[in-house]
Formats: C-alpha cells, sequence, structure tokens
C-alpha cells in the first residue's frame, strides 16, 4: 500500500512566530490521482502548499517524496526529482514571449543554460515541442506574443503548458482555476484531467464546487488542521465540512 | 461579431505581429545598426579629439558591463568602482612596474576584476534589492580604502606615467591612432561578449529569473548560481573597462575606485535605458560629453549632471534609447 504513496507528510506544522499556521498536518497523495485541498481563506491551505514545495520550512514534521525525506531538501532541486509547483498568482515570464516561456522550461535538459557564449538559435530545436505544448494548451495563435500581454486566463493556461514541459511526475497547482471565467475553468479542469492521466496532481482550491468532479481525493483544512478527507461525496455531507463552508458564505455554487 | 470571426482577427493580428518580430527583420536591423555605429567609431577620431572618444568608449564598455547585471539579471550593484579601479591599478601596476606589454597588463586587469567580482558575488548574491547594494557598496569601499592605503597603488597620486607600449609586440600604443583603434576593438569585443550573452542560452534563463525568480526555482534552475554567473562577467567586463581606461590616461587613480564612480555608471545606464544593449552607450557619451563641456564652463557639473538625471527620471523613465524602442511600433520591451 506504502508503494502507492508518492507524496507524503506527517506531523506537518508550520509556526510563524507564535502563530500555529498548520498544526499536525498528515498528508498522502497516491500516485495516479488528483488530489484537492481545500478549506475556506487562512485556512492554512497555501502554507501547506508552500512548505510541501519547499518554499517555507516546516517548524516540525517530515515530507517524503517516494519514500525519501525531503524535508530539508531546496526548491530547485526538488523541480529536478519531478515535483514540479505553480503559483497563485499567475506565474509568467511577462516579458518573454509565450514560446520563450515554454522553452526557458524546455532547455534544462541540454546542460546548456550556462553557456552565454553559444546562441540563442542553439535553442531552436525546442521549438517544436514547445509549440506543442502551446497548442496543447490552445495558446497558437499567441506564440509569439508577449506573455504580459495575454488574458489573466491564457496566463494560467500558459504557467501550466510551462509547468508540462518539464514533464513532471506530481504537478503541485496552486488555486489552478482562481479568478477564471466560467468557459475557461471548465478547459483548464479538463486540461488538469487530461495531464493528470498519466501524472499525480495535487492541487489547492477555495471552493468544493470546483473541484468536486476533478478530484479523487479532497482533504479539507480548517485553522491548519485536516477538517474531513474523502472522495466529494463522503467529503460534502460532512457536518463540520458543511459548517465551515456556510460560516464563510463560500462553499457550493460560488465559483 | 460572432466569436469565430473575433478568432480569426485575433490570429491574424497575432499572425502580423509575430511577422514583424521575426527573427530575419531583427537581425537585419541589428546587423544595420552594428555597420552603421562601427563606421561612425572608425571614423570619429578624424573629428573628434581621440582620447575625448577613447574615454568615452571606456565608460561605455564600462556602463554595458554594470548594466547586463542590472538589465538582464535585475540585480543593482553600487560597487562597480572596484573592479573598474581595482583592474585600472593592476594593469597600470603590471605594466609600469613589472614590465609586462598591454595585452598582459590588461588580461591582469581583468583577471584581478573577475576575482574580485567572485568574491563579491559570494557575499552578496543571496541578497535581494537595497541590501545587494548596501553589500557591495561595503565592499567596494574596503576595496577604495586597500587602494588608499597599500603600497604599489601610490595612495593619493595614484600610478602616474603608465607606459602605453606595444600591443602584441606590434601595435605602437604610443601613436594616438592606433591607440584609439586598439580601444575600439577591446569595446567592440566587450559589446560582442554581452551581446552574445543577453541572446544566449544563459540570457534566457537571466530573463527568466530578472522576470520571476520564484517560477525559475520552480523549473528547476539553482538561479544563485546564474546571477553569480552574471555577477562575474559584469565585473570582468567593467575590469576590461578600467584597465583599457589606465592604458588610455597612462594613469590609475583613487578616482576610479571611488564610490562616486559606481554612482555615475548607474546615472549612465539609467539616463541611456537599462535593459537595452545601445543605451549605455549612449547614457556614457552623453555623461563625458557633457563633464568635459561642462568643465570649460563656470557651471557646477555634478549639479547640472544631477539636474538633467532628475529631468530624466521624470520624463522618461526608460531611458533615452529605452523610450526610442517603447515607441517603435512591434518590438520586443
Amino acid at each position: 500500500m506504502s508503494d502507492d504513496i508518492i507524496l507524503e507528510a506527517r506531523g506537518l506544522t508550520k509556526e510563524f512566530k507564535g502563530f500555529v499556521a498548520v498544526k499536525e498536518v498528515n498528508l498522502q497523495v497516491r500516485r495516479g490521482t488528483i488530489h484537492a485541498l481545500i478549506g475556506p481563506n487562512g485556512a492554512g491551505k497555501s502554507t501547506v502548499f508552500n512548505l510541501l514545495t519547499k518554499f517555507l520550512t516546516p517548524t516540525r514534521g517530515q515530507i517524503l517524496y517516494k519514500g525519501k525525506d525531503i524535508t530539508r531538501t531546496k526548491p530547485a532541486e526538488i523541480a529536478l526529482m519531478g515535483l514540479v509547483r505553480s503559483f497563485q498568482i499567475s506565474a509568467v515570464f511577462p516579458h518573454l514571449t509565450v514560446l520563450e516561456n515554454v522553452r526557458v522550461a524546455l532547455q534544462r535538459p541540454l546542460g546548456t543554460s550556462f553557456h552565454f557564449w553559444k546562441s540563442e538559435s542553439t535553442l531552436h530545436s525546442l521549438h517544436q515541442r514547445a509549440l506543442e505544448l502551446i497548442e496543447d494548451v490552445n495558446l497558437s495563435p499567441w506564440a509569439h506574443h508577449l506573455a504580459a500581454e495575454l488574458p489573466y486566463g491564457r496566463k494560467r493556461a500558459l504557467e501550466i503548458a510551462t509547468t508540462l514541459a518539464l514533464d513532471p511526475e506530481v504537478m503541485l497547482l496552486d488555486e489552478p482555476l482562481a479568478g477564471m471565467g466560467h468557459e475557461d475553468i471548465e478547459g483548464t479542469a479538463a486540461l488538469i484531467k487530461r495531464v493528470a492521466a498519466s501524472r499525480t496532481v495535487l492541487m489547492v482550491e477555495h471552493n468544493l464546487s470546483v473541484v468536486a468532479h476533478l478530484s479523487d481525493t479532497i482533504t479539507v483544512l480548517r485553522r491548519g488542521e485536516i477538517l474531513a478527507e474523502g472522495p466529494y461525496d463522503v467529503v460534502s455531507r460532512n457536518a463540520q465540512v458543511m459548517e465551515a463552508y456556510m460560516g464563510t458564505g463560500g462553499g457550493v455554487g460560488h465559483a | 461579431m460572432t466569436a469565430a470571426s473575433q478568432a480569426t482577427a485575433a490570429t491574424a493580428t497575432a499572425t502580423a505581429t509575430a511577422t514583424l518580430r521575426g527573427p530575419d527583420a531583427g537581425t537585419a536591423r541589428t546587423a544595420l545598426l552594428f555597420v552603421v555605429g562601427l563606421t561612425i567609431a572608425a571614423l570619429a577620431p578624424f573629428a573628434l579629439y581621440p582620447v575625448f572618444v577613447m574615454k568615452v568608449l571606456c565608460f561605455a564598455l564600462f556602463a554595458c558591463a554594470f548594466n547586463l547585471l542590472i538589465g538582464f539579471a535585475g540585480l543593482l550593484s553600487f560597487g562597480h568602482a572596484a573592479f573598474f579601479g581595482g583592474a585600472a591599478y593592476v594593469t597600470a601596476h603590471a605594466v609600469k612596474v613589472w614590465g609586462l606589454p598591454p595585452e598582459l597588463g590588461l588580461l591582469l586587469g581583468t583577471a584581478a576584476a573577475a576575482l574580485l567580482g567572485v568574491l563579491f558575488g559570494a557575499i552578496a548574491i543571496r541578497r535581494q534589492g537595497i541590501y545587494f547594494a548596501m553589500i557591495t557598496l561595503a565592499l567596494s569601499q574596503m576595496v577604495f580604502f586597500m587602494a588608499l592605503q597599500l603600497k604599489f597603488t601610490g595612495g593619493e597620486d595614484g600610478i602616474q606615467g603608465v607606459p602605453r607600449g606595444v600591443l602584441f609586440g606590434v601595435f605602437d600604443l604610443t601613436q594616438p591612432l592606433t591607440m584609439y583603434y586598439a580601444v575600439l576593438a577591446v569595446f567592440v569585443f566587450g559589446f560582442a561578449l554581452i551581446w552574445r550573452a543577453v541572446h544566449s542560452p544563459f540570457g534566457q534563463v537571466l530573463k527568466a529569473i530578472r522576470e520571476n525568480e520564484p517560477r525559475a526555482i520552480s523549473l528547476g534552475y539553482r538561479t544563485e548560481r546564474y546571477k553569480l554567473l552574471a555577477f562575474v562577467l559584469s565585473a570582468s567586463l567593467a575590469g576590461l573597462a578600467g584597465g583599457t581606461k589606465a592604458l588610455v590616461f597612462q594613469l590609475a587613480s583613487l578616482t576610479d575606485v571611488q564610490w562616486q564612480m559606481s554612482g555615475e555608471v548607474v546615472l549612465m545606464t539609467l539616463l541611456g535605458g537599462m535593459g537595452t544593449l545601445v543605451g549605455p552607450v549612449v547614457g556614457a557619451g552623453l555623461v563625458v560629453t557633457l563633464e568635459s563641456y561642462l568643465a570649460a564652463t563656470s557651471l557646477p557639473v555634478p549639479v547640472v549632471i544631477g539636474a538633467i538625471f532628475v529631468v530624466c527620471v521624470l520624463l522618461f523613465r526608460r531611458g533615452i534609447v529605452g523610450e526610442i524602442l517603447a515607441r517603435l511600433p512591434g518590438r520586443k520591451a
């Protein structure tokens, strides 16, 4: 059974000057599933996320990736191990073109990223793959535009294309659907479902309804602690979860 | 308007913009600019006082080196005088006291600047913004006091009467025109290297780090190493500029390592347009011209230059070249 767990947190705790943002969180992400981490504002979702992706260091607890302790590993290193994250505020390189954004992610395996004496044209061999990834997220007409010129929803799509360029085993998506219009949400949700066919996805979301039909497992956080866990049908009927969501006025319906 | 026709229009616009930004058009324009610039530079000593143009070239290279760091890696160093002046001292000493030929003197000066760059970089590179600037300033002040105290630097007098020597045993640099073309060659070499670095696989990563460092980290780049390489490259080229200046003026002095020199290069780069390749050249030309022109008048030079700087920052924040580029159609920012 434990072979199936690709990413695991044990007793994860983060304190900020006495304030406990995350308390004793135990989380197991099974290989090949879409796992959602949800909760109202201030529940500690983003903190858990930043801990898992090493952008924060836990006060206590342990993080295991494929059975290996990565609690003290640097963020750039875990990316090399196949654990790649996105960001809540759209993370593109605004003054690079869409093509260059994706290419930056593709170029590292070439091993020439320190070669300041080489021509940029040595990277042109990556264009075909980059354009395929761009096509996958329906951004082809914008391939030569600066990322800064894209509307918000398209930036998120570009971000996913860039993340996919690394062909990660585990994709960690920080509110991938936040700020999108209805038409974009459907497309992006379908895209996440599609890319998850061959990898594991852990995503943070604000709303239960958004992740309802997307995730295999949902973990609900409240005040830094796990409130409930399971598939949507189980979690959505949990009395405490319903109360937590009623309390904040978020929950079902509000996309 | 239907959604389909909107999409078609969007695609058409995208294609048109892509054509405008196509690599061929860009390369042709760059090549043309390069040829025009080189022709002007080659003919300049016949119209202007050669030492003046050489001074412009030295500072232009210095500013370009600085710009590589701030414009393409997003790091504001306030200690570049240490590399410029440090290399000037080493070159001057090597040529005057050790009797080395000018090419070896320049090489040693540049190497010394590179070493200083590794040292400064290793200490400062993990800091951001103002902290990075302050650490580089503090370190460069240490170099300044060393230059003041050490024996070989000649204290307040500096190293004077540096012989220009014979380059590669062939070119007699005491001839003003030969010296001029040697300086031009150094400048073209440095500028080409920066141009190449900016348009290289390394340059791509550097721009990504400047744009969004956390994202670059999440893509698996150990960003500190890239920033350090950029810092060392910038320091080395600043050193090359300083060493060349020592040969041109046959002098290495405290002026070259003073913190005002670090400030001056910031001024040149910002005036010309940070993050553009030609901007620092224009900025250096402007500042050096103004300084020489104003020196002959009774006006207080720093006040006038400061006023010009304030006006520039208020009116065109992208700098002269940056502002021109931003107004050209179909041009990447």
